[in-house]
């Protein structure tokens, strides 16, 4: 970024960002179309053609580098998925979703009173109750990974109660793994079906389905697998569960964004899109941006409708808006953690 | 302070990102904006010389002054490349390759500087010029510094032209300029190179750079200024070799300049290569494909896909999307490093495009731009015209812009017509996930490259050249190499002296009358205009007669010959070797018969028509063999596919065949050109043509395909004149005169055919080194690169 020193002034503008009360008709779903889906194409040597050019066609820079992250970071889900979380380990990461910037940036950003927050905070079930006790007061929504996160192997029932319980207990947002077997074996039915018996469950939440596109061995497969999740009602897709060997890359996102465009152009059904595991830079959301604007255009680029599955994301972003003001490049430690 | 990013926060809008140009500004600074010729190893001051400018077509902006050249320093350079070509090219391969590869590094080294002085100079985005440009030319010279070393076990009975002169156009200043000079000096040339008046620049960086690599003086020689430096370069006599990337009309004036001159020639011309979509291609990668393949450059690429075609069941919906995409590209400061497009050359391209587009909406096209441009520069936005058909100007011409057209097909069959309903023959793209369908396509298009699943490709490995009007020779790869190199033996071969038809002095023969006809489609036939002319001996002996053929005969011919060509052309090779070696087994039956035509006819001994019969079959048994060997590579670009180099026969070749060993010359002749698949209309000895009309019963018996040979006799250079004009004849060979060469090449302009000649030199016709090699082969046929990226 450019050494830029910005002034602050007094802003005006209103109290909380358009992006927050974007309100998007949900996807209900469609019946299954087996011959959209058995239609579906994709070339992956053009898709990686495209996505390796897009991001040297589109630079963003100054002041529009600082105002994409932040937008960038109102897109996180702040995500803590291990073993050994803890509700204490949550609840610094509930803190950081409310205050995800230092105060004095976001005045120098011009951005003090526009309440700056992460996406979403997203854990287990099992630390729902903390996060939602943390974030009272905010209008941040918890996401519950659920269905047997990471593998979706566990019984069908056990999967459904357990999106139940996670909605009960407060969750917003659903994030579930699919059964890959369906995927790889083109049992397009029993995918829909279960996308279905998901959506159902969650009520009023949302749902955001992981395709875990690192296992479905081709760039066909995710295609097929994103209409059928959107066929079967899904608010979002989503690329990975950060627990598989490859995670988001831009090929994958290229492949999913077009079958979203897809589905909205046939349906009139805007679908969320989150790309998950690995994209810890600024400059690597810069680049996920720019293909959701180029591609979906601008409603794709508020948190209603994109989102990022990341930990370490914010950290760099920080350190990036802290470069734009001061001009010196920043360190990790001058930033509250998570 | 504003509320800029809160604003943009909201809006979420892409915001300048200008490229620096400070150190482009010192370069230039540096050279106090004075471009100048570089001769020997300096760059020379021109006392009184005339000036262009140098502008930013972008902004208007001044780089400097470019200086005209006169005849003197095209001498002096030419001087200069001459006085350095022997030792040059008797450098170890090693060493040669060492310079190339200096070059390339010194290219990586000052990568920036070079990306942003194209830009500043042509006008195109920073972007392509950073990231393919200036990439790509250092590539050229990396793969080039390999064939340096290589060639010299590849290649053993081949040596350089000379000197090349180099003529190069504005769209890719530095890449064109390293696809001229790699292969050029790898190969053992020097060059006299001329980039256009527009764009020259970075062919100054080049100099420096050259200097820097220590290139020994006088390898590398640059003339600056206009088409009248051009003018001189291909009209001077000291010049060996002349390669041209431009337009079709220059490369068309260069042809006439060089005609008869000796001068090897490849031209890189025009083209309005078709984009191809089918029904079960990835539509939304097809229309990036598109994107990349007309607004690349500006769509001022010589093989932009100009003209979409798309199957009818997808053709609203195909459409649609190419004109959402089209809703999202950027044009703007080509600086710039979120701009897809940036400004047109200069004011002239911007007018001519203009008023092309405007007589397209006059006859009735539907005009689609949605991109806004800025108001000063020389911008044109990305424009879709729909509702077009094949008559419209829009649909035949070159546009070198950003212009594209699109039409819809039924079916496969449809669509290659469509495609190759063309004078050029450039390059292709070809979007399906069948891969028989896109197999099927490629052989079937008339272009030199095809692009399956993709578009725009290129790459040191793979050659790249046209077809048709689009012209001929390859740069890059292997077959680029023998644009730069011929076979030594040619300088064996000497001047001839031309036969004339020995004075009468029987009139009658001693055998029973037989009427030689002509041969056309399989079938022996009267010569239209119903003439004879006598076949005398030397010691003037009537022999018999032959048919006087006019240009009807060969206009026959020639729709007999185009009639056969595709289905002999998918003969497969072993059949045709079959049919081949058959001939050779008549022929052998009749062997007898043939000597005592041939001493006859030219009173030849008895042991030399012995010899010229049994050198025919030998041949004949050669090329049979030749027909399932003559294979092509398969390239291995850095991508993950394949670029597949096939030799493809040129289609229809017209042959005429020298007086000397009448009948062995024209099997020779005929052999490689039938073997490789093409359809002959074959101009047999004038003086001597009864061997080759006796032959006919050999074609009749030996399951030779109508149309496939014909053979029309009479006098060679009427006839000549008339085959070398013909639109619809691929390629000529030519066995006569310096005089008859010279016409052969002036006036086959019309359709760019490629032509053979031999200026009025002999060859030893029972001589194999001579008569019998992959040259042959490589004249009969050209090289169509197949990319084919794969993955899934």
């Amino acid at each position: 970024m450019q050494d830029i020193k910005l002034q602050t002034a007094a802003n005006d503008g209103p109290g909380q960002s358009e992006c927050f009360t974007h309100d998007v008709k949900r996807n209900p779903g469609i019946p299954l179309d087996k011959s959209w889906v058995n239609g579906a194409r994709v070339n992956l040597s053009a898709v990686e053609q495209r996505t390796k050019t897009l991001t040297t066609r589109r630079s963003v820079k100054k002041d529009w580098q600082a105002a994409w992250l932040l937008k960038a970071l109102t897109c996180i889900d702040l995500t803590t998925l291990s073993g050994d979380d803890t509700p204490g380990r949550v609840k610094r990461l509930c803190a950081k979703a409310i205050q995800p910037v230092r105060r004095d940036t976001l005045e120098e950003l011009g951005m003090g009173d526009k309440n700056i927050h992460t996406g979403a905070v997203c854990v287990y079930h099992q630390m729902v109750p903390t996060a939602i006790e943390a974030l009272e007061g905010t209008n941040i929504p918890v996401a519950a990974v659920s269905t047997g996160f990471p593998h979706g192997l566990s019984p069908q029932a056990v999967k459904l109660s357990e999106i139940k319980a996670s909605v009960k207990a407060g969750a917003k947002e659903i994030d579930i793994v699919i059964t890959r077997q369906h995927v790889l074996n083109q049992n397009w039915r029993a995918l829909y079906n279960e996308i279905k018996s998901y959506r159902e469950a969650c009520g009023e939440a949302h749902l955001k389905t992981i395709l875990a596109t690192g296992e479905l061995a081709t760039m066909r497969n995710v295609a097929k697998a994103s209409l059928v999740c959107m066929m079967g009602g899904a608010d979002f897709i989503k690329t990975s569960t950060g627990k598989e060997g490859v995670n988001a890359t831009l090929p994958v996102t290229m492949v999913m964004v077009r079958m979203i465009r897809d589905y909205y152009e046939k349906t009139g059904y805007k679908v969320g899109y989150k790309p998950a595991g690995g994209i810890s830079k600024a400059k690597d959301a810069l680049a996920y941006q720019a293909l959701m604007k180029d591609e979906l255009g601008h409603d794709w680029l508020q948190p209603a409708l994109f989102r990022f599955g990341a930990s370490s994301l914010l950290g760099d972003i920080e350190r990036q808006l802290e470069h734009f003001i001061t001009g010196r490049y920043s360190a990790a430690n001058r930033h509250p953690m998570s | 302070m504003s509320n800029k990013v809160a604003e943009i926060f909201e809006t979420m809008e892409y915001g300048p990102a200008p490229e620096s140009d400070d150190h482009a500004k010192a370069w230039i600074e540096n050279r106090k904006g004075l471009y100048t010729p570089f001769i020997n190893g300096k760059f020379i001051t021109v006392d009184k010389a005339q000036h262009f400018t140098a502008e930013n077509p972008a902004n208007g902006e001044k780089l400097g002054k470019l200086v005209q050249s006169t005849q003197k320093e095209v001498d002096d350079a030419v001087k200069a490349a001459r006085t350095a070509q022997k030792s040059w090219a008797a450098l170890p391969g090693f060493e040669r390759g060492k310079y190339l590869y200096a070059i390339a590094r010194l290219i990586q080294k000052h990568a920036r500087l070079f990306a942003v002085l194209e830009t500043l100079d042509n006008g195109k985005p920073i972007r392509e010029s950073r990231d393919v440009d200036i990439p790509e030319a250092a590539r050229f010279f990396y793969h080039h510094a390999g064939w340096a070393q290589t060639i010299e076990e590849e290649m053993p009975d081949y040596e350089p032209y000379g000197v090349a002169g180099q003529i190069i156009p504005w769209n890719f200043p530095l890449l064109m300029l390293s696809w001229k000079v790699a292969p050029a000096i790898a190969t053992g040339n020097t060059v006299v190179l001329k980039p256009a008046e527009q764009t020259n620049l970075t062919a100054q960086l080049f100099a420096e750079i050259c200097t820097e690599a220590g290139l020994p003086k006088g390898v590398f020689n640059l003339v600056t200024g206009d088409g009248k430096v051009g003018a001189m370069i291909t009209a001077h006599k000291d010049i060996d070799k002349i390669a041209f990337t431009g337009s079709t009309d220059i490369g068309r004036l260069i042809r006439e300049t060089t005609a008869g001159s000796g001068k090897g020639l490849t031209l890189e011309l025009g083209g309005k290569s078709p984009f191809i979509v089918f029904d079960d291609a990835d539509l939304d990668s097809a229309v990036e494909g598109l994107v990349d393949a007309i607004w690349f450059n500006q769509g001022e690429v010589c093989c932009a896909g100009s003209r979409l075609l798309v199957q009818e069941s997808i053709y609203d919906k195909f459409i649609k999307k190419v004109k959402k995409r089209m809703d999202a590209l950027r044009v703007g400061n080509p600086m710039d490093k979120c701009i897809d497009i940036g400004a047109l050359i200069d004011k002239t391209q911007q007018t001519r495009i203009k008023s092309l587009v405007d007589k397209a909406v006059t006859d009735g096209a539907e005009l689609y731009q949605s991109a806004e441009c800025p108001d000063t520069g020389c911008f044109y936005p990305p424009t879709l015209l729909t509702d077009v058909t094949p008559s419209d100007t829009i649909v035949q011409e070159e546009v070198f812009g950003p212009v594209l057209v699109a039409m819809s097909f039924k079916n496969q069959k449809e669509a290659i017509e469509l495609a190759n309903n063309t004078r050029y023959g450039l390059a292709a793209a070809v979007w399906t996930e069948n891969i028989n369908m896109a197999m099927e396509m490629a052989p079937k298009i008339k272009a030199g490259v095809v692009w399956v699943n993709s578009a725009e490709l290129f790459d040191a490995t793979v050659g790249f050249g046209g077809y048709r009007e689009s012209g001929f020779g390859r740069e890059g790869g292997f077959e680029g190499l023998f644009s730069y190199m011929k076979p030594k033996i040619e300088k064996s071969f000497e001047q001839c002296k031309p036969q004339k038809r020995p004075a009468q002095k029987t009139t009658h023969t001693d055998f029973i009358d037989r009427t030689a006809k002509m041969y056309i489609g399989g079938k022996q036939k009267r010569p239209d205009g119903n003439y004879a002319m006598p076949v005398i001996s030397p010691s003037g002996c009537l022999i018999g007669e032959a048919g006087e053929g006019n240009r009807k005969d060969i206009r026959d011919a020639v729709e007999a010959a185009s009639k056969a060509a595709d289905s002999w052309r998918d003969t497969n090779t072993h059949n045709r070797a079959q049919i081949m070696y058959y001939m050779a087994e008549n022929l052998s039956y009749r062997t007898k018969e043939f000597e005592n035509r041939i001493c006859a006819m030219t009173e030849c001994s008895a042991a030399a028509a012995t010899k010229e019969v049994s050198f025919a079959i030998q041949r004949l048994f050669s090329y049979a063999a030749w027909c399932d060997k003559f294979e092509g590579h398969v390239h291995n670009p850095p991508l993950r596919g394949v670029a597949l180099a096939m030799n493809e026969p040129l289609g229809t070749i017209g042959i005429v065949c020298p007086d000397t060993q009448p009948f062995l010359s024209f099997i020779s002749l005929m052999a490689p050109v039938m073997a490789m698949g093409n359809a002959a209309v074959i101009v047999p000895s004038s003086l001597y043509p009864l061997a080759a009309t006796d032959f006919y019963q050999i074609l009749e018996t030996s399951d030779v395909p109508g149309g496939v040979i014909n053979i029309v006799t009479g006098e060679r250079n009427d006839l000549t004149k008339t085959l070398t004009e013909h639109d619809n004849l691929d390629g000529l060979w030519y066995f006569g005169t310096a005089e008859g060469s010279t016409l052969v090449e002036k006036t086959s302009t019309g359709n760019l055919k490629q032509t053979w000649c031999n200026y009025g030199k002999d060859r030893d016709w029972t001589k194999a080194a001579h008569v019998q090699s992959r040259d042959f082969l490589r004249r009969a046929t050209q090289v169509k690169n197949i990319w084919v990226p794969y993955g899934e």
